[in-house]
């Protein structure tokens, strides 16, 4: 397998080359941080009367006392030996804090992700096999639809609809049941983790809950996947080889499986894994939502609070999830494209 | 005749487009015999390719068969639905077409693609499917055919993946074979091997088969009865020896005269009719440059290495005199575009130096050329008139832009009057000059593409095969012109070609490149009737020739 360890190689490479973007995004969030205006010593002062006495000892408390550049090589050194700070807000590290939030943004996004796509690239193929069609349109329409409304619009009423009217969601608070005993933490992901305690009572629990923020996160995204798989399976099904498929009696499964769809599926890899990276940062507005107790609602609480820490140590979970996911997609696509690995 | 094994009749195709309903093929009425092999030749626009789609049933969504029959085996092809359609193609007949490359599918290895084709019409394990195609893949002559089962088509060459093409094609024993220009595109010596290759299994399996070309001596080398289409018709059918020596109807007359052949000067290219005008003008004399005038042209070892390190033009002299033309001629990676392209000083050399009217240019940096005051006298014609204008720019904006650049004018009289002289030299009509690249035909892009190089008064035109895109009438033409401008504006001419026919007319002088080295050169009727390498020999070989009466008769 040639093909493949010269996609490693490249995956490799890759990842040496987005350290000092890494390094940059560091700095310029902790740069930021410190022009925004407010002051974290009196936010986290005892109370409004607090002696000026007081908020300069937490001030020198925080380091907040020295200068900036500093203050950036102290960040920086603690960054090196894996303390991201600790914040204000819980009294925790952020680093344990950031440890037992990420699973639960990531299973939502995940769970939002594979439902936008189970449902976009099906979606698309029957568009592109009649375009201009009333399937074409309705397709369409049904994108443009999961375009305007915002996330938090389509989750309330998803929420209107199914708790409240049908009452057949569960109470859309959290990621389970507050009385419900949780499974041993493996993965962090409720579903998965239930699954492998063997209770599938909870893991039904679990899904239940989780059901309608990825439904609200994925309509938000299938616009983009359906309209790219559209565009490119239209692309793949006029193409020579198609043709060449037809030219030889190739069952019309075999053709538009085999030979359109699987060409037409590179740049849908390629974009959901753009559209995966912007959902992790964008489901804020679900995770308010639905009170899902993930990493973007803390960081929103922490950036409302002037808590630094947890702040600079989203962005660069963030920044090193983005250059994650491009390499997953960078192997994804160079397995499903035997030319990639060539140049 | 054998018996019959296709018969089209009366048939019509139109194509719903945005501008209404256009018929494509109007009223085609032709026959083939079991293992019989067809020309259609036509030019562009002249609904061969359409008809070959139509009788496959291969036409996209637009296109619609709107009267006749094709009847296959007395069974009427355009009724055909579902299972009946796709029992008739690929096994009953199957196609294969013009650009190989992009004829198969790009992520799936060929041996799976044949493996496809076969266990859609026989019921066999994978296994055996996969033994056939192995088979397939050495009776289309594949080396190391175990190893290329796995292979995708970017890592086989052009002529590789028509090979496979053609593997797929007669993976089931297919009665007839259409082939849609299955060598256009191929240098001479690929196309010679694949069209044997091709004849060869037909003739071996009797296969009938329908060959669609643009190229008179492509299907009078492999034909034994040529069709002539013209605008959806078919204006005359013969064997290839009455089609050459007697034409019958006027658009062959046209198309035989403006074929080159191994003896045709560039004056017999139209028919007697439209030759006066030229005649004139070829008559005046050239003048010979005085003794001891320094060459316009001088370029020593020149070598280019791209960035693996292997030399894409190693060693590379020559000179040209003023008003001189000089073939360039080579398969594809030889490295003539690249040596073309490093004397027009687009791309730099790596070694070696260009001088041009006793300056050296060879130092000067590609990005900084254009501030040199030869860029105005070495000028550039390129391969894809399509490609090669802005589609943004009228006519008119395409042949001033020069003008305003290298020669400093300004939008005015002068500059109007200056681009409508370049059009008037170029057969342009004044009229087309407001229209843009998308409103021109093939043949008028190209006179554009030349205007342009001309306006600024070059002295050396570099062309990179300007009339591969085009239509052999229009290349004629294109020739022509080509030739009166060296001959009465004394520009000199590089000319870059794979066709040697063309180079033989045009040039003075031809220099064969193998690997970016150059094989040999001399004076281009002596190199080519009597080519000192085999490597030349095998190219002139491969040529399709027309034969000619002579040649006929000596053979009778």
């Amino acid at each position: 397998m040639t093909g493949l360890g010269a996609t490693m190689v490249r995956a490799g490479r890759r990842l040496l080359s987005s350290l000092p973007a890494l390094f940059g995004v560091l700095v310029f969030t902790f740069l930021l941080m410190r022009v925004l205006p407010g002051d974290p010593a009196v936010f986290f002062a005892s109370g409004p009367n607090a002696g000026k006495e007081e908020i300069e000892l937490i001030r020198k408390q925080m380091g907040l006392d020295k200068s900036v550049p500093e203050q950036l090589v102290f960040y920086l050194s603690d960054i090196g030996h894996g303390n991201l700070g600790r914040s204000m807000m819980t009294g925790q590290p952020v680093l344990k804090d950031l440890r037992e939030r990420l699973p639960a943004s990531l299973e939502l996004t995940f769970t939002a992700l594979l439902i936008a796509l189970i449902a976009a690239v099906p979606l698309g193929v029957i568009a592109a096999l009649r375009p201009g069609s009333v399937v074409d349109h309705g397709v369409r329409l049904f994108c443009a639809l999961g375009v305007c409304v915002p996330t938090f619009v389509s989750g309330l009423l998803l929420i209107y609809v199914f708790y409240y009217l049908l009452g057949l969601a569960p109470d859309p608070t959290g990621r389970i049941d507050v009385f419900t005993s949780l499974p041993p933490q493996r993965t962090g992901f409720l579903s998965i983790d239930f699954l492998l305690a063997g209770d599938l009572e909870g893991w039904w629990a679990a899904c239940r809950q989780l059901i309608l923020p990825a439904v609200s996160m994925a309509l938000f995204v299938i616009a983009p996947l359906a309209r790219i798989t559209r565009a490119s399976m239209l692309v793949s099904l006029g193409s020579d080889f198609v043709r060449t498929a037809r030219s030889v009696g190739l069952s019309w499964r075999k053709v538009v499986v085999t030979y359109a769809l699987r060409n037409a599926i590179l740049p849908v890899i390629t974009i959901a894994g753009i559209v995966f990276s912007t959902m992790l940062g964008a489901n804020v507005l679900v995770e308010k939502v639905f009170s899902w107790p993930g990493v973007a609602s803390y960081a929103l609480d922490a950036l409302l609070s002037s808590d630094y820490a947890p702040v600079q140590g989203f962005v660069l979970l963030m920044a090193s999830l983005f250059v994650l996911v491009n390499l997953v997609v960078d192997i994804c696509y160079g397995i499903a494209d035997p030319r990639v690995s060539i140049e | 005749m054998s018996e019959e094994l296709l018969r089209i009749d009366d048939l019509h195709v139109a194509f719903s487009t945005r501008r209404g309903v256009v018929e494509a093929v109007r009223g085609v009425t032709l026959t083939v015999g079991a293992g019989e092999m067809l020309g259609l030749v036509g030019e562009s626009g002249s609904g061969k390719s359409v008809t070959g789609f139509a009788t496959t049933r291969l036409l996209d969504a637009a296109g619609r068969v709107t009267g006749g029959k094709i009847l296959f085996r007395g069974q009427d092809v355009t009724k055909l639905r579902g299972d009946d359609l796709r029992h008739l193609q690929g096994a009953a007949m199957s196609m294969i077409f013009q650009n190989p490359r992009a004829a198969l599918n790009p992520i799936r290895a060929i041996g799976l693609q044949i493996a496809d084709a076969i266990l859609t019409h026989k019921r066999i394990s994978k296994d055996a499917a996969r033994a056939e195609a192995l088979d397939l893949l050495r009776a289309v002559q594949i080396r190391d055919p175990e190893a290329r089962m796995n292979a995708y088509p970017h890592e086989l060459s052009g002529g590789m993946c028509q090979r496979v093409m053609i593997a797929i094609a007669i993976s089931c024993n297919p009665a007839l074979l259409i082939a849609d220009e299955p060598t256009t595109g191929l240098d001479v010596t690929t196309q010679k091997v694949v069209m044997d290759l091709l004849a060869d299994i037909a003739a071996a399996r009797g296969m009938a088969t329908i060959l669609i070309t643009h190229d008179l001596g492509l299907a009078a080398r492999y034909c034994r009865r040529i069709a002539v289409m013209e605008r959806g018709r078919i204006v005359e059918e013969a064997s290839p020896k009455i089609l050459f020596n007697a034409p019958q109807h006027a658009y062959t007359r046209r198309l035989v005269a403006a074929s080159p052949t191994a003896t045709s000067r560039i004056e017999d290219l139209v028919t007697e009719e439209e030759r006066e005008r030229y005649a004139t003008v070829v008559s005046k004399p050239r003048q010979e440059p005085a003794h001891g005038t320094p060459p316009l042209l001088e370029v020593r070892k020149l070598a280019k290495r791209f960035d693996q390190g292997s030399a894409a033009v190693a060693d590379f002299s020559m000179t040209m005199a003023g008003g001189e033309s000089v073939g360039l001629v080579g398969e594809s990676g030889s490295g003539k575009s690249t040596t073309s392209r490093m004397i027009c000083r687009l791309i730099d050399p790596s070694e070696g130096d260009i001088v041009f009217d006793g300056q050296s240019i060879g130092h000067v940096a590609s990005r900084d050329f254009h501030r040199s005051r030869f860029r105005k006298d070495i000028q550039m014609v390129f391969q894809d008139p399509n490609e090669s204008l802005n589609p943004r720019y009228s006519a008119f904006d395409c042949i001033a832009h020069p003008l305003m650049r290298l020669d400093g004018q300004r939008a005015g009289d002068a500059l109007r009057k200056r681009v409508e002289e370049c059009a008037e030299r170029v057969g342009l009509p004044l009229d087309l000059l407001p229209r843009f690249p998308h409103q021109l035909s093939g043949g008028q892009k190209a006179r554009v593409g030349i205007a342009r190089a001309i306006a600024c008064r070059p002295r050396l035109l570099v062309l990179d095969e300007p009339t591969a895109a085009l239509d052999v009438s229009v290349q004629a033409v294109v020739l022509q012109l080509l030739d009166r401008l060296r001959r009465e504006n004394d520009i000199a001419l590089l000319f870059v070609s794979h066709d040697l026919n063309v180079v033989r007319m045009l040039c003075d002088r031809t220099i064969v490149l193998r690997n970016g080295g150059i094989v040999e050169q001399g004076e281009s009727r002596a190199l080519f009737d009597n080519p000192k390498t085999d490597y030349t020999r095998k190219l002139v070989e491969a040529i399709p020739h027309i034969e000619t009466g002579e040649v006929l008769a000596a053979a009778l």
